[in-house]
């Protein structure tokens, strides 16, 4: 009896032992300061150098991530959840205003033609940078900004932003506080090199052992980079949660910057969580990303203690119109371009897919699904200055217009069974998207309106991480394409639509033989598009570069290779509390000005 | 007794090895990439570099290979290195390395450990401490109205999910009447007072709901077990010798009664380290299971596979412990 009760005990203790792990290391760890602000001036690191100034007299300020950033290197983690969290620490050359426009950050100025930064012959780009320091107090120079390229640009470092440092013949450090860049080709649009919270400038002291495949094994630096932004982390909690302090070796501290002393960036749970805690319940400051039920939001809104804001840059929630055929009866010649030789059955014409844009009543699918957060267009490169007016006709949806299209082209219901045909081949088309709410009730509504025009359609949807995802064994992905027509969104990476617009030139078509790595999804193919995109890569003028844009974008939608839907913005929400956050910026880090941030009180 | 617990530990191994290779097999059959996330102005050259260097085109053998090492030998000679202070080699050895943060998998869950374990830990003390009083009273008065109250709140709370009384403590306890967080903060730190009152607001929610929800299966195992016992012979002859009606119920029944309990509850621990899915997720814990979750969703398969090992380690031992605690408390049990 007695061995048996002494066991229960044992038992019992070490039960409360292992639950008691937890309280053990949230009470024994009292040399890392609290998470409050009335906890904030008694740790060292966080007190104000002792200047005057009130930079980080604002105590704390909580910011909703639902999806958590993992890492703070944006090279090796180059979602943008962790290019928002470590924009706060990181600081490029030059960064984009919520308006497009360019804006020096670590650069003394912008260089161009005029002022001599850039080469007359458009091969070379001087930067000067501007005087400041790491948050470890030592200079930043010429050399972190070298370090920079050569870090991102070793291929066995696995940089997400490689892309960005494309066409690079060399970057030289001319003196301490200057550096060229020198291309391959004239380059008339040299802004994608440290440009944006995508290419911040690395320290070389912290990072010089992590280059190549020594890059993933560098956690303490990637988790921690030390940078020359407003905040410096102090606790980063990978998928969690990251606790920032404001960097007392800030260059805009005598003039108060940053205010708040703490941030906190928080995760977990999912956009309708996050909308709640910022709007309803006033638990944190801002909520990123907010995909939530626009009159869920509407109703979160109304109570009154935050606002949703909206910025748009240049996505475009779209239809991509198969140019090949996808039949499986093809086997390896699915969805394959070759040489042009696999045509779609019907969906080349242009004509037929002008009927199918025509059947849509885009405004419905804005207020449906995105409210503030979409307006219809009819584009593909949505923003000012290069937005097209030649394709407006599509705002308005004209059911009848479709239909009388359709007879045009001989596309008319021989049998009888309500679906038209076209040559002989019934008119049905497999419409495919990812797996999200918004995008399943726009594909209903849109099956209802083809379906009126005497269409069939047949709808499907794949888990995001599959369809979105490079898995070749997988025939689910975007780029097999093996449908008619698929809806996603996509964007340019840069202010510049050069690179974007680049996604649809012939060489970009995907297929087996590059293991579809091309970005030209929907397998269009024009000559005239190829010669006027070779135009645009040697223009440098900026009002010539706009209308080659437009026409470049004409060509696109016209070809009905793809139908623009809606323009859609990033959303976010405020507490009404923030104040000078100025409107929300979709073309780099929605923090881009944290530093001039305030809570009214 | 000690034999065969060392027998069992030992034929133990090769059903890991086994598991950890089913394991690696079906994630890498599973579709998904990790590059996935990207935002697609990354281009697909970039996305393959990005692929090669996390060593996913490997063969699959070879990675298998390489993660066991990683797991048995690596991770194994760090734990003891940073327990003990001292150094084998040059320290400098290949680490099971996350696809998603490029951070140790294994420093990862150490750090979502404490959370989980508080949380969960808490819930499912304070659902043991509820559960044995009600199950004990409600068979000793069985068909009363305390026994038909318990039966009923334990109905509901077994047959109501958590995502459910989750939300419901939420628009409750946050939204109405604005007493707790709707949110975890894991850098919390408890130094004085008012941060320990600030500890358990934010987590009071999620620990009554695990405990409720732990209760109620409970409470009806113990109710069970109790009125079986209750009809024994060796219960009247305990009353018979003429012994309080306290001591026959709490020295004699309930002892007997909790026999089958206790296994029950040994089987049921894994269960705190594997975490919450759900819980943590409405609660925005970022303990073990939403890391389970979100690297399953990141196709991040070094943590899944070293997450999903862990969990089957911690139930083939448990499952030990279970039949050796059985052993002790009734000794009509013998193991050869």
């Amino acid at each position: 009896m007695l061995k048996r009760s002494k066991l229960l005990i044992v038992f019992a203790v070490l039960a409360l032992v292992a639950a008691a792990c937890g309280d053990d290391t949230t009470e024994t760890t009292p040399t890392t300061s609290g998470s409050t602000a009335t906890t904030q001036g008694t740790t060292p690191t966080t007190q104000p150098p002792d200047t005057g100034s009130s930079a980080g007299s604002g105590g704390n300020i909580t910011l909703l991530q639902w999806q958590a950033p993992t890492a703070l290197n944006p090279y090796l983690s180059g979602g943008t959840k962790e290019l928002l969290a470590s924009s706060l620490i990181l600081e490029p050359l030059a960064e984009f205003t919520p308006e497009g426009e360019l804006v020096p950050k670590l650069a003394a100025e912008i260089p161009t033609l005029d002022n001599g930064g850039l080469s007359s012959d458009l091969t070379s780009i001087t930067w000067n940078l501007v005087d400041t320091v790491w948050s470890d107090g030592t200079p930043l120079t010429a050399d972190d900004v070298v370090f920079t390229y050569e870090y991102c640009s070793t291929e066995a470092t696995g940089c997400a932003q490689s892309s960005l440092y494309d066409g690079i013949a060399s970057v030289v450090a001319d003196d301490a506080d200057t550096v060229t860049v020198t291309f391959d080709a004239p380059t008339p649009y040299p802004y994608n090199a440290y440009v944006s919270y995508q290419a911040p400038i690395i320290q070389k002291a912290q990072f010089e052992q992590c280059v190549g495949a020594a890059a993933a094994g560098c956690t303490d630096a990637n988790f921690g980079p030390v940078g020359t932004g407003p905040y410096m982390i102090r606790e980063f909690r990978t998928n969690d949660t990251a606790l920032y302090d404001f960097n007392p070796n800030y260059r805009g501290n005598a003039d108060g910057e940053p205010f708040f002393g703490e941030v906190l960036i928080k995760g977990g749970g999912d956009a309708d969580a996050s909308a709640r805690s910022v709007l309803q319940l006033g638990e944190a400051d801002y909520g990123w990303n907010l995909q939530v039920d626009p009159t869920v939001l509407a109703d979160l809104e109304a109570t009154g203690i935050g606002t949703i804001y909206a910025g748009f840059a240049s996505n475009v929630e779209r239809l991509m119109i198969n140019q090949t055929n996808p039949d499986a009866a093809l086997g390896d010649l699915r969805s394959e371009y070759d040489g042009g030789n696999n045509p779609h059955p019907f969906l080349t014409n242009a004509n037929i897919v002008k009927a199918l844009s025509k059947a849509i009543d885009r405004a419905t699918l804005v207020d449906v699904g995105y409210k503030s957060g979409g307006t219809p267009t009819c584009n593909v490169w949505p923003a000012p200055p290069a937005q097209s007016t030649n394709n407006d006709d599509c705002l308005v949806q004209d059911i009848e217009g479709a239909k009388a299209l359709l007879d045009a082209e001989g596309a008319v219901d021989t049998d009888g069974d309500g679906v038209r045909e076209y040559n002989g081949t019934k008119m049905s088309v497999l419409f495919q998207t990812s797996t999200n709410a918004v995008r399943q009730s726009n594909q209903d509504l849109i099956k209802v309106w083809w379906e009126e025009i005497g269409i069939e359609v047949e709808l499907r949807n794949i888990d995001a991480s599959v369809f979105f995802g490079g898995d070749l064994a997988s025939p689910d992905t975007y780029q097999k394409f093996y449908a008619d027509i698929q809806m996603y969104t996509n964007g340019s990476g840069s202010v510049d639509p050069q690179a974007y617009m680049g996604n649809w030139v012939t060489g970009q078509i995907p297929g087996a033989a590059d293991n579809w790595g091309g970005q030209n999804i929907q397998r269009f193919q024009s000559d005239e598009y190829d010669a006027v995109f070779a135009q645009l890569s040697a223009e440098a003028d900026l009002t010539k570069r706009s209308e080659l844009v437009i026409q470049l974008n004409d060509l696109l939608v016209q070809s009905g290779s793809m139908v623009p839907m809606i323009w859609r913005a990033s959303v976010s929400a405020f507490s009404n509390e923030i104040q000078n956050q100025g409107p929300l910026n979709a073309w780099d880090s929605e923090y881009w000005n944290i530093q001039e941030w305030t809570r009214s009180s | 007794m000690g034999r065969y617990a060392v027998r069992r530990m030992l034929g133990a191994i090769p059903t890991l090895i086994v598991i950890s290779f089913v394991i690696f097999a079906i994630l890498d059959l599973a579709p998904g990439d990790p590059t996935g996330a990207l935002p697609l102005t990354v281009p697909p050259d970039v996305r393959e570099n990005i692929r090669e260097t996390l060593g996913l085109n490997d063969p699959f053998l070879l990675s298998w290979l390489k993660w066991m090492r990683q797991m048995f030998i690596s991770e194994p000679l760090n734990v003891i290195e940073s327990v003990f202070g001292i150094q084998f080699g040059d320290g400098d050895r290949l680490r099971v390395i996350s696809w998603a943060s490029r951070g140790p998998v294994v420093d990862t869950i150490v750090e979502r450990l404490p959370q989980t374990v508080w949380v969960l830990g808490l819930g499912f003390i304070l659902g043991i401490i509820i559960a044995i009083p009600v199950g004990v009273v409600s068979a000793y008065k069985q068909y009363s109205i305390f026994d038909n109250v318990g039966t009923f709140v334990s109905m509901i709370g077994y047959s109501v999910p958590v995502f459910f009384t989750g939300l419901l403590a939420i628009i409750v306890f946050s939204v109405w009447l604005g007493w707790f967080p709707s949110f975890y903060d894991t850098t919390h730190r408890v130094r004085d007072w008012g941060d320990f009152v600030f500890q358990i607001k934010q987590s009071i929610m999620p620990i009554t709901v695990l405990a409720l929800f732990n209760a109620a299966a409970l409470s009806r195992f113990t109710r069970s077990s109790m009125l079986d016992n209750l009809s024994e012979d060796y219960v009247r002859t305990a009353r018979s010798k003429g012994l309080t009606e306290n001591r026959v119920l709490m020295r004699h029944v309930l002892r007997n009664s909790l026999i089958p309990v206790t296994t029950l509850i040994a089987l049921q621990v894994p269960g705190i380290f594997a975490g919450a899915i759900i819980t943590e997720t409405i609660f925005r814990i970022n303990g073990l299971g939403s890391l389970l979750i979100s690297s399953i969703q990141g196709a991040d398969v070094p943590m899944v596979q070293t997450l999903t090992f862990i969990f089957a380690v911690l139930i083939v031992i448990f499952n030990l412990v279970a039949d050796l605690i059985y052993g002790l408390l009734d000794p009509r049990i013998r193991y050869e």
